[in-house]
């Protein structure tokens, strides 16, 4: 099973992200536990400096705006 | 927006941008006999207050938005250059002076929003960005922005546009130093303090072909106007009733040039308040028609994009009061000379 986070403060953008990850993931049928980082300090321990980040089994994959479908589901 | 499949290749985006281009160019030279005939083909006059006002309408909507989306999509290409892991390589261990002038620059090329300020801001700091020259990119990010420049350009003409873009510079270059020089490091919260070094960095290396900044541009075309237009529209119908009602010289009186204080009001009026630039610009518009003073509306416009308050609560994660405090001082004192400047000069 996939580990994916979604990192953000919370913004329009990270929500709309979060969704895409679960419809892509539900079209795929792939199981994956999807979490969001909305705390800081968690998030600057990734190094990201543009949110939305997306965070795949530990490791950064994406940062800054909402990646789009393709993207995703290369992760998946 | 699915109607043309996007081209893959170079010469498929080049040929759709050629023939986009011409039909922008031909639209962009028939404003006004379009808005003619729209208001003559309702059976009105621009001679009657409400054939004026529509005729505002019909005239600088269309303009307004064939403008943004030019300009927001050059810069949608442009900022494909400038990933904000680049921007802070060509930053980092660069002195005071030349780093502010090279940071606030940067800032008009490099996407920024507003929601990853603090994540920019500790990204810039942990790599050796100093806290000047951290400040005047955040300065210049939000202020200096395509939507802004786009709807001076717009309703004012390039020369406004162009001085928007001079004096948010040089806000932002100054407000960097003034702040570098106070060495306010200790006022950032204690948990920035602790990351500043040798923490790990994530690099972008996707590939970055022309068809894919192409993808980026209109990708940024349909987010920015998907989001502003709105603003765009009653912004405008607002100003088409000042245009068409308020008498002239209505203004004059109380946002003019001999109003000393007309200048600390806008600034602190434009604190709280967070419409992005497309709905206050085309009112700013009619209010200078009807004799309010440039340097005052500028002012005003610069208070509104660059010192807001939501973004100040976003900030204040990262940086304690005593350095908020100064950072919106230092920047509303120098929104404040650019005003009394411009209603000198001009």
């Amino acid at each position: 099973m996939k580990d994916i986070k979604v990192l953000g403060t919370g913004c329009a953008n990270c929500r709309n992200t979060v969704k895409l990850i679960e419809e892509v993931a539900a079209e795929k049928g792939v199981a994956i536990t999807l979490s969001k980082v909305e705390d800081l300090p968690e998030i600057m321990k990734y190094g990201v400096m543009s949110t939305p980040g997306v965070v795949v089994d530990g490791k950064v994959v994406h940062a800054g705006g909402i990646p789009d479908r393709a993207k995703i589901s290369s992760w998946l | 927006m699915t109607l043309i499949r996007q081209p893959a290749t170079t010469a498929g985006w080049l040929s759709l941008l050629a023939v986009g281009s011409a039909l922008w160019l031909a639209l962009y030279q028939n404003l006004s006999p379009l808005a003619e005939s729209l208001i003559g083909g309702f059976g009105l006059d621009r001679r009657t207050h409400f054939g004026e006002a529509l005729h505002f309408f019909f005239y600088d909507t269309p303009k307004v938005l064939l403008l943004l989306t030019g300009i927001v999509f050059l810069m949608g290409v442009v900022q494909t250059f400038f990933a904000p892991e680049r921007t802070r390589a060509l930053l980092s261990g660069r002195r005071q002076g030349v780093g502010n002038v090279l940071a606030a620059t940067l800032g008009i090329v490099t996407p920024f929003c507003s929601c990853s300020a603090v994540p920019l801001f500790i990204g810039f700091l942990s790599a050796g960005v100093p806290l000047g020259v951290t400040f005047s990119f955040l300065i210049s990010a939000p202020m200096v922005n395509e939507v802004a420049l786009a709807l001076l350009f717009g309703l004012f003409g390039w020369q406004v546009a162009a001085l928007y873009l001079g004096l948010g510079l040089l806000v932002a270059i100054v407000a960097g130093l003034v702040i570098g020089q106070l060495k306010m490091e200790r006022h950032l919260e204690d948990w920035v303090q602790q990351i500043q070094r040798g923490e790990a960095t994530w690099n972008d290396d996707g590939s970055n072909g022309w068809p894919a900044r192409f993808a980026a541009g209109w990708r940024h075309v349909r987010e920015i106007v998907a989001k502003v237009w709105p603003y765009i529209l009653v912004g405008i119908a607002l100003g088409a009733g000042i245009h068409g009602y308020v008498p002239e010289d209505f203004m004059a009186s109380f946002m003019g040039k001999d109003a000393w204080w007309a200048v600390p009001a806008a600034v602190v009026l434009g604190v709280p308040m967070y419409t992005n630039a497309a709905g206050i610009i085309p009112i700013v518009e009619a209010l200078i028609g009807k004799g309010a003073a440039l340097g005052t509306v500028l002012a005003f416009m610069m208070s509104v994009i660059a010192l807001s308050a939501p973004e100040m609560i976003i900030l204040r994660k990262a940086l304690k009061p005593t350095l908020i405090a100064t950072f919106a001082g230092v920047v509303a004192t120098g929104i404040l000379l650019v005003g009394y400047v411009f209603n000198l000069v001009l």
